[in-house]
């Protein structure tokens, strides 16, 4: 089998995990959110031996280097990321509501990915021959995605808010009920960004050192570096928000939605609208 | 204003307006409204081209290139305005951290080592323990319980009561400071990189050197010895896209090889230092100064071929009183040439007493193509010694270590800040029992959780 086949597996996987998710909204049945978490959990070990036949087969073709170095290597590795970031917190606190809110972003990449862009095997050209490479690209992909997992838990807490507020603070019920409380939801949010933050800023901080040993300037406010302080300083300031009085909850929820919606730009709407060194893809 | 950033604006005497400023610099607000302020601001200069280009400047109206660079949106990151928000920010960082870095300071360095029923009352997690025992024996229980659970208590005697205090990594309240302190550690580092450093180009053709280099500037830079340039080559993979430039450099100092520095190969992502100087491939070029062409004429009515070598545009004479001069010439005409392959050279033949005729002569392969011009000659192109010249950034920056010892701090920093929990356990042992709380930095209910399991233990601890 193909590597090619396999992530088509991995898309379907996903798609069926997306849906079993909203089945477990609707049905509210422990066992189907558990079911959503397995499928999920299936289509990541299948994406996972997917990269690795990838990587292989671009030995095979003799001229071998990690499966991270077009768009559609470094959407389909973004997405492996998201799902990671998302086993992990579904595993360490079992709110599987948040599938429903996450998985769609891998199902999106996925489906983006398998069916329009370019899946070749192309050789390095010579100014991504590096190792720099490998380190830059996981740790900004995992900041990406734990930013992510982020941005579906705060869209969770605004829904909910909204809800709780329409109810005037009555009970909440329903599909409600299966969201994490206002205060936990808050927390994730915290924490998700927490893990996102550190990997961000080695990102950046491998990304300058590749720079500075490939030509000789760590920083040279090309548009994608800019960009990815732009997020840098969004979280930044979500991170010092929070310890001043009155901007945890709805506004940090929201501050990290316009984080990941920077974040989401300075992945893609930087390489598709503004040109620099990082415009891969073309 | 005042408002915004919640300082008292009434007091009008000086003491007020040093108060006024200390507190609007040491407000978070600021911290807030700088970070995002400064994120906004940098779109413009993603949006907005940077440096001279003409194409972009030749789409716009012409007020709006005098708006844009009076606001100085072509050189935006070294505007007055985005330099002076960056020394805010430095600024509102510094004022900060002294503001409340020394109450952080005495929380590590002069620990609460008694808690007494006031402070009790503060701390969220508090346990009696029921075990029996003199207050004296209990003390050395306990204490050797911490010791070996926790971490190594401080023992004081109060009133007949015995205080133990135990605390884990309090080193990590210190996490923020080390991160913001590595900003201004960065801030420092490219000052330092840009009085003292500079960066520059330089070409330099094969078996040829270089004393000085031109900065971005436009300034000539020496260099205080020489780049020599042996070789230079490129590779392709099948599919026509490059697979490595490569340059081979010797540096010589007073006419002198420097041992270690003689022939070293430098491709992209693998450059050459030599005294704080580094040279990084970049470009390359064909060089045509001082290259021999090669070539064979053969008469087509039989005998010896001649063997003839041309530098470029000369004159050369042929047999029979025609005249050749090769204009350009390439060793690999696959890019000009589809389907063709080898050497190729633009010409220009002049019959004898005739005018000048153009056109191209390619190698021996493709005999039958060279045939079709030359009159009575058939001219065929052998290749060239080609010559390149490599492009070389050129880059100095001492303070480049100081930015890395920034980033070090500011991982390290981070992980303290984030990952890291300062936790204390307090244990007060008197003849009726021990009662015994605890308080943590960070994940007040993962402590909570470990803080249960230790009363616990110690209640079977014997
Ligand atoms: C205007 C500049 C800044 C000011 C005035 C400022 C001030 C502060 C203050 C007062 C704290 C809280 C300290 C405490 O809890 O005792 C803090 C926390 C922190 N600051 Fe800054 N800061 C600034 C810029 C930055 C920047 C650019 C970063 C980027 C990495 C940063 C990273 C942090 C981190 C990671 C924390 C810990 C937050 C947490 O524990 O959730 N700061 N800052």
């Amino acid at each position: 089998m193909s590597s090619s086949s396999l992530f088509n597996i991995t898309m379907i996987t996903y798609m069926v995990s997306t849906c079993i998710f909203f089945g477990f909204l609707a049905s509210r049945s422990k066992v189907v959110g558990l079911a959503g978490t397995y499928a999920a959990l299936f289509g990541f070990v299948v994406q996972t031996v997917a990269i690795g036949m990838r990587w292989k087969e671009s030995y095979d073709m003799g001229h071998g280097h990690a499966p991270l170095s077009n768009l559609f290597e470094s959407v389909v590795f973004f997405t492996w990321t998201i799902v990671m970031i998302f086993l992990f917190i579904d595993f360490k606190y079992k709110y599987h509501a948040i599938g429903f809110f996450v998985m769609p972003f891998a199902l999106f990449g996925m489906a983006w990915a398998q069916l329009s862009l370019d899946s070749g095997i192309e050789p390095l050209v010579p100014a991504l021959q590096s190792n720099w490479l490998v380190y830059h690209v996981i740790t900004c992909f995992l900041g990406y995605a734990a930013f992510a997992v982020a941005c579906g838990i705060s869209i969770m807490y605004l829904i909910r808010e909204q809800m709780e507020q329409g109810r005037d603070g009555a009970e909440a019920g329903g599909m409600l009920s299966l969201f994490p409380s206002i205060r936990v939801l808050d927390d994730l949010n915290y924490k998700a960004i927490m893990i996102g933050f550190p990997l961000l800023t080695l990102g950046i901080v491998t990304g300058a050192a590749w720079a500075n040993y490939a030509w000789g300037t760590y920083w040279s406010w090309d548009p994608k570096e800019t960009w990815s302080l732009i997020v840098w300083f969004v979280y930044a300031a979500f991170l010092h928000a929070r310890i001043t009085r009155g901007w945890i909850g709805r506004k940090a929820a929201i501050l990290s939605v316009i984080g990941f919606a920077a974040t989401i730009f300075c992945y893609l709407g930087v390489n598709l609208f503004l040109s620099g060194l990082h415009s891969y893809g073309r | 204003m005042q408002h915004l950033f919640g300082g008292t604006v009434l007091t009008t005497n000086k003491q007020g307006l040093t108060q006024q400023l200390w507190d609007f610099f040491c407000s978070l607000k600021l911290s807030i409204f700088l970070l995002i302020g400064l994120a906004l601001v940098s779109i413009i200069g993603t949006v907005i081209p940077q440096g001279p280009q003409r194409e972009y400047l030749a789409t716009i109206s012409e007020t709006k290139i005098r708006l844009y660079s009076s606001l100085g949106f072509f050189d935006m990151y070294h505007s007055w305005w985005f330099i002076l928000l960056l020394y805010l920010l430095t600024l509102n960082l510094i004022c900060c951290s002294i503001k409340r870095l020394p109450r952080v300071w005495k929380v590590v360095s002069e620990p609460v080592l008694i808690m007494d029923e006031a402070f009790e009352k503060t701390l969220t997690t508090v346990k009696d323990v029921k075990i029996k025992g003199s207050a004296a024996e209990l003390k050395d229980r306990v204490a050797a319980f911490l010791k070996t659970e926790f971490a190594e208590p401080v023992v004081t005697e109060q009133g007949g009561e015995f205080h133990l205090f135990a605390q884990k990594s309090p080193w990590c309240r210190l996490g923020v400071y080390v991160v913001h302190l590595s900003i201004i550690i960065i801030f420092i580092g490219a000052l330092i990189g840009s009085f003292f450093g500079y960066k520059a180009y330089v070409n330099i053709p094969e078996g040829g050197g270089a004393l000085q280099v031109r900065s971005s500037g436009g300034k000539t830079i020496d260099l205080g010895y020489e780049v020599r340039c042996e070789k230079f080559s490129v590779s392709f993979y099948d599919t026509g896209a490059p697979k490595e430039f490569k340059s081979i450099l010797s540096v010589y100092e007073n006419g002198q090889p420097v041992a270690g520095y003689q022939r070293v190969p430098i491709i992209v992502n693998d450059p050459l230092t030599y005294k704080g100087i580094t040279f990084y491939q970049s470009s390359y070029g064909q060089s045509d100064e001082g290259v021999w062409y090669y070539l064979t004429v053969r008469n087509r009515n039989g005998g010896e071929p001649v063997k003839l070598k041309a530098r470029q545009g000369e004159r050369v004479a042929l047999p029979g009183g025609a005249f050749l001069s090769v204009m350009e010439a390439t060793m690999d005409v696959r890019p000009f040439m589809r389907g063709f392959e080898g050497p190729g050279a633009q010409v220009e033949f002049t019959p004898a007493g005739g005018s000048p005729k153009p056109f191209v002569i390619l190698s021996e392969k493709y005999e039958s193509l060279n045939a079709q011009h030359g009159d009575n000659l058939i001219i065929t192109f052998n290749g060239m010694d080609q010559k390149f010249y490599t492009g070389l950034q050129v880059a100095k920056d001492p303070g480049v270590w100081v930015v890395w010892l920034g980033c070090f701090l500011m991982v390290v920093g981070i992980c303290m800040a984030f990952f890291m929990s300062h936790k204390r356990v307090w244990a007060r042992v008197s003849d009726k029992g021990v009662t015994i709380g605890g308080s943590a930095s960070k994940n007040p209910t993962g402590f909570e959780l470990s803080f249960d399991e230790l009363v616990e233990k110690l209640n079977k601890y014997k």
